[in-house]
């Protein structure tokens, strides 16, 4: 018997800085523990609820005599992908209208930035890869960036976006840096709700990022999160990329349908890729339904039948708007009591209402964070960012309390 | 110009092309007698219990899967007793189906086997399923080779080239074995002849990675389909296992699969399931968790556990019965020729050793759908087809 193991030279792998705070906070035990970090919308109860919409949607679901067991094409529920294309670009988008626009469901926002990915690295069509360059901005979620190094697209760089010191989106040096880029780079960029800032641009601002992606001819690839919860309304929180697809841009887009519809674990996600003509437009899909025999061969079917039904519906999309509304609302009332509860401890808070959506920026060191993490056992995010979803009325005090501490504390 | 201008056209992915068209036969999905999807009745009153779970969270699954899937899934492969599992070596990633599996198992290999040679050579079978090149190869595998498996002549298992092609391949190669119910052929090794397999990869230091989507769909019990892969974890080698719950559970759609890793020791397993993360967390982050409840609390449950072995044997016998019927047909008109391998050949698919003219006679003048290889997809025979199909095959072996 071999004694020799094929995986023995193989190290622990470098351990996922982004999942720290939270095995942090599970071994804390302290009772007035907050978790600050969490991507997920958490009630005011102080966990993540399924909205009853959904409940009662998936129970009908399951009722559902006629549902068929098998395989999705590989590109996905093909009403699934009409409704999320619609959701994002709007019904009337020209680029609908025109045949332009292919949507392929993907598993997850993660699977449609890594399927994206891979249909960038042939964009050249001759059988040679593109690798690169691709902006991120800065902060970003590092799995971006292993996301794209994974797909064999390995120059990846970042572009100044958030500006701690004034906290807010430094647009000047943003402009600066994709003035700077070589034509033909692919530039990451946030829709709304930038996580973990939540900073977004204006749309004056967007109207010049627009312009210089046509100038410069780069490639955006918009990240669209949380489409409908940041200003309650659909349309009004996807207008800086359909301002860019009305400019004419060519653009990719990845959805994500895990916050706007509270279906985290059912992995709906969707890859939109807007051509300025549509005849490439079915080689271009057949390169990405290859792909997706390379991945996952076929997307699954659950969660995209949700937001279907959802989509589809009059009843259901009034029902859902409003919940989304509720959401929005929530997390701009915890925004104001925390700013509220934090001007009364001292200091200027106004960039806490300024942004929208579920994270927003306190604009600590790492220094603060850590303290506030060891002393107090809150934990936020690396840049000192947070959750507002996760404040509630039980913990809003101790909360401001923490960051005061933090703040005026010598650490 | 940036994605449109240059991108080509890919070759169309032919199986699926012709299988979505078909009249008689389906794209490796399981059908009824009456010819329709099956939802297997433990799997409504399962989804029903978690549709109605008012404490479930939908939270994002961990990035390894739900651990009790994970963890009953290995079993199911493994057997409750393996060695393997009492010692702790055996851990798992939940997967997108049999697909994903293959795709984790194939990224992590390319980046950790054989110093990270991306030269190592990935050996399939001739002829495989049509996507194991593809995940292979996407995975960053450059040389993706075949090893004989399927003698056209005899209509069996090529075990000499098969044993031949395995002592030549250079020592730490990928080796994709099929668990069980080969696709396309439908022709397993024996007992005997996966002895010698094994015996030949073991001291050629080959690495199996074996591809399990029909357990218990291709004889009606669990044990037997696991035999081989339990027998090279007995044989202490270190395994990979793509397992796919589509087929055993109808779960086509839902994409619940299993990366199952058998290492040598706990200390192997752990650094080997903190690579895997890292590889997941860059490919969908983490995995879809309905299909995944729905099997979890099935095999976990004793009552409903047994409830679906005998939904999975009612699948599996309903092919084994269109088995013998076809053959039995086929002696009576005295359509020349030997049908034993109609019945020897196991699972969905089976070889019939029909040529390009005579499949082409089938598709044109009867409407009869199949691979132009002659692959067949018993699912497509029903009682109500079985004489018309017969008979056509009939016609086809006389007249083409």
């Amino acid at each position: 018997m071999s004694s020799f193991s094929v995986f023995s030279h193989i190290p622990v792998a470098d351990p996922n800085t982004g999942a720290k705070p939270f095995s942090d906070f599970k071994r804390d035990s302290h009772r007035d523990k907050v978790f600050l970090a969490g991507k997920e919308y958490v009630g005011e109860g102080g966990r993540s609820a399924l909205l009853p919409l959904i409940r009662k949607i998936k129970q009908q679901m399951n009722s559902d005599p006629t549902l068929n067991p098998e395989y999705l094409p590989s590109l996905g529920l093909p009403h699934f992908t009409r409704r999320a294309s619609e959701l994002a670009l709007g019904k009337d988008s020209r680029a609908i209208v025109e045949n332009r626009v292919i949507g392929v469901q993907a598993v997850g926002g993660s699977g449609a930035v890594r399927l994206g990915a891979e249909l960038l690295k042939c964009r050249y069509g001759d059988g040679s890869s593109w690798r690169g360059p691709v902006l991120l901005p800065s902060p970003f979620d590092e799995s971006l960036s292993w996301i794209f190094k994974a797909a064999g697209v390995g120059d990846v760089h970042c572009y100044r976006y958030w500006d701690g010191e004034h906290r807010g989106v430094c647009v000047g040096k943003m402009m600066e840096d994709l003035e700077k880029a070589p034509e033909q780079s692919v530039v990451v960029l946030s829709v709304v709700g930038h996580w973990p800032t939540g900073s977004d641009l204006s749309q004056g601002e967007w109207k010049h990022v627009v312009e210089v992606l046509g100038t410069r001819r780069l490639l955006p690839f918009f990240l669209l999160r949380a489409q409908g919860l940041c200003s309650g309304e659909p349309e009004e929180d996807a207008w800086p990329l359909r301002y860019a697809v009305a400019q004419g841009l060519e653009l990719l887009c990845a959805q994500s349908f895990s916050h706007n519809f509270g279906l985290y674990g059912e992995r709906v996600g969707h890859l939109l890729c807007v051509l300025k003509e549509n005849d490439n437009l079915l080689a271009v899909q057949s390169q990405a339904e290859k792909l997706v025999q390379a991945l996952w061969a076929h997307p699954p079917l659950e969660g995209a039948r949700v937001v279907t039904t959802v989509l589809s519906n009059p009843a259901h999309l009034v029902e859902w708007l409003d919940g989304l509304k509720g959401i929005a609302e929530r997390c701009m009332v915890m925004r104001e009591r925390l700013r509220e509860k934090l001007r009364l401890l001292g200091g200027t808070w106004e960039h806490l209402v300024k942004s929208r959506g579920l994270y927003c920026c306190i604009g600590l060191t790492v220094q603060q964070v850590a303290f506030l993490a060891r002393k107090r056992h809150v934990y936020l995010l690396p840049e000192g960012c947070l959750n507002v979803s996760a404040i509630n009325s039980r913990n809003l005090d101790y909360v401001a309390e923490s960051i005061h501490l933090a703040l005026t504390s010598h650490i | 110009m940036v994605v449109s201008e240059n991108v080509a056209a890919s070759p169309g992915a032919s199986v699926f092309a012709d299988a979505l068209d078909v009249e008689i036969g389906c794209a490796g999905a399981y059908r009824t007698d009456e010819g329709q999807p099956w939802v297997l009745p433990v799997v409504r009153k399962v989804e029903k219990m978690i549709a109605e779970d008012n404490s479930l969270n939908h939270e994002y699954l961990p990035i390894l899967g739900l651990p009790e899937f994970r963890s009953s899934a290995s079993k199911i492969v493994l057997g409750e007793n393996s060695p393997a599992v009492l010692e702790k070596r055996v851990g798992a990633v939940q997967c997108l189906g049999g697909t994903g599996a293959l795709k984790i198992g194939a990224e992590f290999l390319r980046r950790w086997h054989n110093g990270g040679n991306t030269k190592t050579p990935v050996y399939v079978s001739a002829p495989t399923w049509e996507n194991h090149n593809g995940v292979f190869a996407n995975a960053g595998f450059e040389d993706i080779r075949p090893y004989k498996y399927w003698n056209a002549e005899k209509r069996g298992l090529d075990l000499a080239g098969f044993l031949g092609d395995l002592e030549s391949a250079p020592e730490q190669s990928v080796i994709v074995l099929h668990a069980c119910a080969h696709n396309p052929t439908g022709t397993d090794p024996s007992k005997d002849e996966w002895e010698q397999i094994a015996q030949v990869m073991k001291r050629r230091s080959l690495f199996p990675f074996f591809d399990s989507a029909y357990q218990g769909f291709a004889s009606g019990n669990l044990e037997k389909d696991a035999w081989a892969v339990r027998f090279f974890v007995s044989q202490r080698f270190e395994i990979f296992c793509a397992q796919s719950f589509s087929k055993n559970f109808g779960l086509y759609n839902e994409r619940v699969g299993n990366l199952t890793v058998v290492a040598k020791d706990e200390d192997n397993l752990t650094r080997v399931l903190s690579q895997m993360e890292k590889i997941v967390r860059i490919t969908w982050s983490n995995p879809p968790s309905q299909g995944a409840r729905v099997v979890s609390i099935t095999l976990n449950n004793p009552e409903l556990f047994t409830e679906w072995k005998d939904n999975v044997k009612t699948m599996a016998d309903r092919v084994l019965l269109m088995r013998a019927e076809l053959k039995a047909k086929l002696l009576a008109l005295g359509t020349p020729g030997t049908w034993e391998h109609i019945t020897e050949q196991i699972g969905m698919f089976s070889f019939t050793g029909l040529n390009p003219k005579q499949v082409e006679y089938l598709v044109k003048e009867k409407h009869i759908y199949l691979m132009a290889s002659g692959r067949i997809n018993m699912c497509g025979l029903t009682t109500k087809n079985i004489d018309y199909v017969a008979e056509s095959i009939h016609e086809a072996v006389t007249r083409v």
